[in-house]
């Protein structure tokens, strides 16, 4: 999935201001553009292409038939139950945790900061992989989770939990920006106007920053069906019970499974483009509201 | 109510923002906190609406002790300087915030709040706006919600900071002098804060200057114009010219020149500091009298509205004097640039250094 970009709310300033004397000549600006075409079609739109080609190429029916085996179901159910839990999660902690940068200052705050970006910095393998340390068989507190027949290491408590890590940053990451720039001034007045704690949280924060959040949440998502590398090393890859999509169609490419496999990839890609198509539109309302706060009188 | 401010403390770090300011505000004033950016008033006002808590001191609102009271808890109104107005909710839900948040036994139906709402925007003129969003206002119309807003939950104390610092010269003469009619009629204990003296001077009943965490001077806009009691009010309140100078024996000596003092008689060989306001000065082409002057050449005239501002250059001086004179007295003299005349001053008012009391001379 190629969807493990932090935004930086590029799209939100893409209103430039076209003039002809701050603008390139003609021939600069079409090879620029082609250049970008040529970029993308070979690296994103033939790929994408491709996947759907082989996934269709032993016809309609073998592509039905390998997307309701059991084991494909199986992971498809257990992808979509790791984004359940990992997705609002993350989007409670991502909002305390960007609430609590934005609008407080305390000791430590930097360090705070440094530790949500943590999961971008750490490869998803590692993070995989300090999972497996702590909950492991070998691990510091595995042995006494399994002598309570709890297991977190090849079952589903272990992708949960790595998924989480690698979706940590992004709701948080998308509001902190977003909350410092509208600073506590309305958070002040509704706090002089007699609203409570809770009542400036859901009343005046969250309707503020609502796209941004929408935003955090889509793109947690995306991160969170499409990751492979630390639910990989946590899974133990049980066919039917701890593989995951993106795991299961590594295990069928490597069966040279490749109709299956790429159908089950489709499903993936037909992911992102839904992802890409809710993120065009919520970054379109964004701008639609920027720009109507612009007609002010001022 | 009356508001008592004892004693109040607050540092940032090591920059002390406040330093040991007391003040009294008797019920239904509307009193002005006056200084330059950086001097604390806002702090203070913060701190009286609970935004800030000060390191010592206190605040009683009507003789109760209030300091230690929730901002929820103290029933002020906050009117903010950008504002503050919450962009996603229409002009009329930014009024009813205030009504809508209470808790359920004391919330008001929502018939109620639709006629109080109403009722505030037609206090402040602007009931046709209510289903505008605030990015839509102009800005003296966002500053008008702001203060219908904290109007609505029926404030004891009405704050104010910086209420019209961010709106241009002619909507912000427009909406103090609605300030003042709408204090005249609603009689609410109010205090707002400003660096613009003539802001304060217009519209206050009284005018607390602050600086460097200090108040300087409290009194009405008479007083502390006619009256400032150290040089900090003195040069803050209106334009003036500065000079050095020494007074020994109840002569204050700028340059050569020397000036009689009807006060600081005893005061021997000390230094101080010399004000004279532009409007102040009498000028001369020729002596005029006994009386000391000033000799200077006119540097720059300037005779655009109803008074004329002169700068005036005495030799080997650096600093220019400003002078203002009536249309008719600058006829009279016919001064053109360059021009050599006799300066006297009229009123001069000394603080030695280190003194806050100043005497002063009449002339001519």
């Amino acid at each position: 999935m190629p969807l493990a970009t932090t935004s930086q709310h590029s799209s939100y300033q893409n209103k430039v201001a076209s003039s002809r004397a701050t603008s390139e000549p003609v021939w600069i600006r079409w090879s620029l553009i082609g250049i970008v075409l040529l970029f993308l079609s070979l690296f994103l739109l033939v790929p994408l292409a491709a996947v759907f080609t082989e996934a269709l190429r032993k016809g309609f029916d073998t592509y039905i038939t390998a997307l309701t085996d059991p084991d494909a179901l199986s992971s498809i159910k257990l992808t979509l139950i790791a984004a359940a839990i990992a997705v609002p999660l993350n989007l409670v902690f991502g909002v305390a945790a960007a609430w609590a940068i934005a609008k407080f200052e305390f000791r430590g705050k930097s360090i705070l900061i440094t530790l949500i970006d943590l999961p971008f910095a750490v490869s998803p393998v590692i993070a995989g992989l300090i999972y497996v340390l702590i909950f492991g068989m070998q691990g510091w507190v595995g042995s006494t989770l399994i002598d309570h027949d709890l297991k977190v290491i090849f079952a589903i408590p272990g992708i949960v939990l790595a998924t989480v890590f690698v979706t940590f940053p992004f709701v948080a990451r998308e509001l902190i920006p977003l909350m410092q720039a509208q600073g506590k001034d309305e958070e002040e007045a509704g706090l002089v106007l007699g609203a409570s704690g809770w009542q400036i949280l859901w009343r005046i924060t969250l309707p503020n920053v609502k796209w941004g959040l929408l935003y955090g949440v889509i793109l947690t998502n995306a991160r969170a069906m499409g990751e492979f590398g630390a639910v990989s090393v946590v899974s133990g890859h049980i066919r039917g019970m701890t593989n995951t999509m993106p795991l299961h169609v590594e295990i069928l490419y490597n069966e040279y499974n490749y109709a299956a496999a790429f159908a089950v990839a489709s499903l993936l890609a037909l992911l992102a483009l839904v992802t890409l198509a809710l993120k065009t539109f919520v970054e379109w309302q964004v701008a639609r509201n920027a720009s109507s706060h612009e007609k002010s009188f001022n | 109510m009356s508001i008592e401010i004892r004693n109040i403390r607050k540092n940032f770090g090591s920059f002390s923002a406040l330093n040991d300011v007391s003040l009294d505000v008797p019920s239904g004033e509307l009193v002005a906190l006056l200084g330059p950016s950086g001097c604390g008033k806002t702090t203070l006002l913060r701190i009286i609406a609970g935004l800030e808590t000060p390191d010592s001191g206190s605040i009683h609102f009507y003789g109760e002790d209030a300091t230690a009271r929730q901002v929820r808890e103290r029933e002020v109104g906050f009117v903010f300087q950008h504002y503050a107005l919450f962009r996603h909710m229409t002009v009329f839900e930014n009024v009813a915030f205030g009504l809508r948040v209470r808790p359920k036994e004391t919330r008001p139906s929502d018939a109620e709040i639709k006629r109080r709402v109403h009722e505030l925007l037609e206090l402040v003129q602007l009931d046709w706006l209510a289903d505008r969003y605030p990015p839509q206002l102009s800005g003296g119309q966002r500053q008008r919600i702001a203060l219908a807003r904290a109007l609505a939950v029926e404030p004891k104390v009405l704050l104010l900071d910086e209420p019209f610092g961010a709106l241009d010269a002619k909507v912000r003469k427009e909406l103090r002098r609605w300030l003042r009619r709408l204090h005249d009629e609603l009689h609410i204990t109010s205090i707002f804060v400003t660096h613009d003296q003539e802001e304060a001077l217009e519209v206050a009943d009284r005018v607390v200057v602050i600086n460097k965490g200090q108040i300087e001077q409290v009194g009405s806009p008479q007083e502390v114009y006619d009256h400032p009691v150290s040089p900090f009010v003195y040069q803050f309140l209106g334009n003036v010219n500065q000079f050095q100078s020494h007074i020994h024996e109840g002569e204050a000596k700028i340059g050569d020149v020397g000036l009689k003092l009807d006060a600081h008689h005893d005061t021997q060989n000390s230094s101080a500091l010399a004000f004279v306001r532009p409007h102040e000065i009498e000028i001369y082409k020729e002596r005029h009298g006994d009386s000391a002057a000033f000799e200077a050449d006119v540097h720059y005239i300037n005779a655009i509205g109803p008074l004329v501002r002169l700068e005036l250059k005495i030799a080997n001086k650096v600093e220019l004097i400003e002078a203002e004179l009536t249309q008719a007295r600058f006829r009279e003299l016919g001064l053109t640039q360059g021009e050599h005349v006799f300066i006297y001053p009229r009123n001069v008012r000394v603080f030695l250094d280190g003194q806050h009391t100043g005497g002063y001379i009449q002339q001519i």
